[in-house]
């Protein structure tokens, strides 16, 4: 199948501009997030709202749900202006994101998913939406840089470092099942990484309460704790399905592609171990003494090894699924 | 130990049995507790680790070797701790087990607290409901009964029991979401199972692989004799395969115009079962992520190759022509090396016979690309062939011992086995030894190396696997939630009977997104009846 030169141009033009507009609504959620005295009164705000919710009786409900509090209404201060054009570029990033991704895939004649440029593209794309819908549920928006942060440079490390042409895949990945696999794979990495960064926050969040001459200016802007935890229990229970159907559906290709479904090939095994880990967090969520702290210390190490599943064992590794197409 | 024990002392051994008791129902507490569970786990991906992170000796059996010899005593040591074969190793081994008797340790008491659950009425309603976390409260029109009656019907679904109270307030408990512990056990009950069907597929499986020269030749599957490399498992001694054959008529590669790999397929005939007596063959177009399947097995295409032909025309005029897979050494251009080898034809004595061997080794170029008198690949197409070879005379040295890529390499160290000739050939070239003999490089065939592969355990596997995946769902996404119900009269209001409706609701688990149906529900018990 010829690869179309001047889509994957614009793919290429897309892929840039949404980095950009990533940056630009970076410094806006910056300028929010430090806008001192308001961004800590609305970070007191949301921590209002959160200890209301949890006072009520132990079980917390979703924060989103309560109707914004008058005061919130009519007079938008200007940081909270800016905020919400943060979103609104942010949105526009992912839109360029994703027209960056579909131009690849029309360049290409298949998924845009055949190669670590590729891959970490979509992987980007489905955190930055990941993150909208959560900002939509929970009030954290001022947060959206502090996840934007490590989009942009897993773009800008996929798009300069790991850049590929545009190219079809080997005869070994032509099959539907890189739909599926892959897309399961790049989809809960891609989600995985909201937790990753909210458990990072939590404990900033935590050591700050426990002893607040810890993180004196950052962690009062964050909100409380049990926010945070929230939004990282409630992501890792959709994507940890989405990964376990990935890793199942990895299986039964392997077993079509390479004669065995299971061989703890590199990439396979750090799969496994990325699984055994996040399967550790929902345990330590029902085990007392190990919620909050210990759990969230443990969703950063699973995001830990889902970065590292990606750049180690394509790049350094040699196993079945180097097809990095890098070098 | 005499029958006339003090009575305290009587009371210690008591207590000692006691102990061990204790100290047995203990160990076992500890092993299935969640916390143990936790460590386990987290040994569990601590030791699968090194894995991915050193060469094992089960993937890669060279890289494995090199590695040991250039870490010196560190290799030899890790090797000693069995780092190199992380999997089968006996401390990846013992924490797999601990971790599946912890687990059959937590899931029987809890398989029968769940029967039990299951069988239960949802619980008595709270004297105050007010106190839930989800409360609403309001006067509706119509008495208790009716209340009731709708209540039922909006809770279709839900498990309930109503119950009465003094003063004639009566009232219902729901329960919902009994899916999430149904599908937990699946999980983990799925798990033990896909861990057992592994364990025991590795023992029963086995893999072998095998060149076939894309000619027509065929591969029965009759022996481990049959295969270049077999590999079986721990109960597989090799006389139980199934039998079948495999014909490999033609291989094509198709590339883009930059030589990138765009599809491999071979064309094969098949014969199993009835076919091997009547012999019958049956096509079967064979492609990567396409293996053929038969009773089974499966046959895979793995890799292809180049065999070149050779012809030797010895000084008395007899000839022997040999096609000889070369192995590729550049997967990307298909360079390739090889050892084609042949005896002296006619010469009966072993001895002399082996003073007159000939080997042919060197390079194939399926597109040659030559710099200076250097032969390399441009291509992996069959453009322009070409082959850098060596001649050697003499002792090839004994043939079952040595690989046939290439020549045994202490021959020509002890000067018995001698270079006689260095060239480059095209199709159709020839050289001629000082003794007359003439090597003519004929032409090239294909091959393709197959893989066949059996794991009878292989659909449990599966099966188990797509259980815990539904089981993993249902418990991750259900949510375990109640709700009560409370009518309490309350006199009547211009001659129309009213009642005191409280609602509570209070999910079990800590996923949120209960409110959202709580309001709901709520919201149709007391505004439908408030309307009337
Ligand atoms: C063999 C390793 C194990 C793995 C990979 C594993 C995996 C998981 C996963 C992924 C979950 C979350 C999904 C769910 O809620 O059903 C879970 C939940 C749970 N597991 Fe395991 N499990 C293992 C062993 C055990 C053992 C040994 C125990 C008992 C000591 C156990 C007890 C539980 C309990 C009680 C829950 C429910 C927690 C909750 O409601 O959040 N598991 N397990």
């Amino acid at each position: 199948m010829p690869v179309n030169e001047t889509l994957s141009q614009y793919s290429d033009w897309s892929y840039t501009t949404a980095v950009a507009v990533y940056v630009l609504a970076m410094v806006f959620f910056l300028v929010e997030q430090s806008f001192g005295r308001k961004g800590r009164a609305a970070a007191e705000r949301t921590r209002e709202r959160a200890r209301e919710l949890v006072g009520a009786g132990g079980v917390p409900v979703e924060a989103g749900q309560v109707p914004a509090t008058p005061a919130d209404r009519p007079a938008r201060s200007r940081p909270e202006r800016i905020g919400r054009m943060g979103v609104a570029l942010t949105v526009l990033g992912a839109l360029l994101h994703l027209s960056a991704l579909v131009l690849r895939g029309l360049a290409t004649s298949r998924v845009p998913w055949g190669n670590m440029y590729e891959y970490i593209m979509a992987v980007c794309f489905i955190a930055v939406v990941t993150w909208l819908v959560v900002v939509r549920k929970f009030p954290v928006r001022r947060l959206s840089a502090l996840v934007l942060l490590p989009v942009v440079i897993l773009m800008f490390v996929g798009g300069t470092m790991l850049y590929a042409v545009a190219a079809p895949v080997q005869p070994a990945l032509q099959s539907y099942w890189l739909v599926i696999h892959v897309s399961a794979a790049a989809a809960s990495s891609g989600v995985f990484l909201v937790p990753g960064v909210a458990s990072v926050l939590y404990l900033i969040r935590a050591r700050h309460d426990r002893d607040p001459a810890a993180f004196a200016r950052f962690g009062p802007r964050l909100p409380g704790a049990d926010v945070l935890d929230r939004i990282a229990y409630r992501t890792t229970v959709f994507a940890f399905p989405v990964f376990t159907f990935g890793v199942l559906c990895g299986a039964i290709w392997a077993e079509a592609a390479w004669g065995r479904f299971w061989g703890w090939d590199p990439k396979e095994t750090t799969a496994f171990v990325a699984w055994v880990v996040y399967a550790a967090y929902l345990h330590s969520r029902a085990t007392a003494g190990w919620r909050g702290q210990r759990a969230a210390v443990i969703n950063v190490v699973g995001f830990a090894v889902t970065v590292f599943n990606l750049f180690f064992v394509n790049l350094v590794t040699t196993g079945l699924h180097s097809y990095a197409g890098v070098g | 130990m005499t029958a006339t024990a003090p009575p305290e002392q009587r009371a210690y051994r008591v207590t000692r049995a006691g102990r061990v008791l204790a100290f047995l129902r203990n160990t076992w507490r500890g092993l299935t507790s969640m916390r143990t569970a936790l460590i386990l786990l987290f040994l569990l991906a601590l030791a699968a680790m090194p894995g991915a992170l050193l060469p094992q000796r089960q993937l890669n059996p060279p890289k494995t070797a090199e590695y040991i010899e250039q870490h010196g005593w560190w290799g030899t040591l890790l090797d000693r701790l069995q780092f190199f074969d992380v999997y089968s190793s006996v401390w990846f081994s013992a924490i797999y087990l601990l971790l599946m008797v912890s687990l059959v340790g937590c899931l029987l008491p809890r398989s029968v607290e769940y029967v039990r659950s299951m069988r239960a009425k949802p619980v008595l309603t709270p004297r105050n409901l007010a106190r839930m976390p989800h409360f609403s409260r309001a006067e509706v029109a119509g008495d208790v009964d009716e209340v009731m009656s709708a209540t039922r019907s909006r809770l279709r679904g839900w498990r309930l029991a109503e119950r009465g109270e003094d003063g004639g307030a009566r009232t219902v408990s729901a329960e919902r979401g009994y899916l999430r512990e149904t599908g937990n056990l699946l999980f983990h009950f799925g798990m033990l199972g896909l861990v057992v069907a592994f364990a025991l597929g590795k023992m029963y499986f086995y893999e072998g692989q095998v060149i076939v020269h894309a000619d027509g030749s065929q591969f029965c599957n009759s022996g481990t004799f049959a295969y270049d490399s077999f590999n079986p498992g721990l109960r597989v001694d090799g006389t139980e395969l199934t039998p079948f054959c495999v014909r490999v008529d033609d291989f094509a590669a198709q590339y883009t115009a930059v030589g990138q790999p765009v599809s491999y397929e071979a064309d094969l005939g098949y014969q199993i079962g009835d076919d091997l007596t009547t012999g019958t063959w049956r096509p079967y177009h064979l492609e990567v992520n396409e293996p053929l399947r038969l009773g089974g097995d499966r046959v895979y295409l793995l890799g292809h190759g180049f065999a070149p032909t050779f012809t030797v025309t010895f000084p008395d005029g007899t000839s022997r022509t040999q096609t000889i897979q070369w192995r590729p050494v550049d997967q990307t251009t298909l360079l390739s090396e090889g050892a084609t080898k042949f005896d002296p034809p006619g010469v009966t004595d072993p001895e002399k016979r082996r003073q007159n061997q000939i080997a042919i080794t060197g390079l194939f170029a399926p597109t040659a690309a030559f710099q200076g008198k250097i032969l390399s690949s441009a291509d992996p197409r069959l453009r322009d062939p070409a082959a850098a070879v060596d001649v050697l005379r003499g002792d090839l040295g004994l043939s079952s011992s040595q690989s046939i890529f290439e020549i045994d390499q202490s021959m020509v160290d002890s000067g018995r086995l001698e270079r006689v000739a260095r060239e480059n050939l095209r199709v159709g070239e020839r050289i001629t030894l000082d003794d007359g003999t003439r090597i003519e490089f004929e032409g090239v065939r294909r091959w393709v190396s197959l893989q066949v592969s059996h794991d009878p355990t292989q659909m449990w596997v599966l099966g188990f696997a797509v259980a815990m995946f539904v089981g993993l769902a249902g418990s991750l996404l259900v949510k375990r939630r109640r709700l009560w119900v409370r009518a309490t009269p309350a006199g009547d209001t211009d001659g129309e009977r009213r009642t005191v409706v409280e609602v509570g609701g209070l999910a079990r688990t800590d996923q949120a997104g209960y409110g959202e149906e709580f309001t709901r529900i709520a919201g149709d018990l007391l505004a439908q009846r408030r309307a009337r």
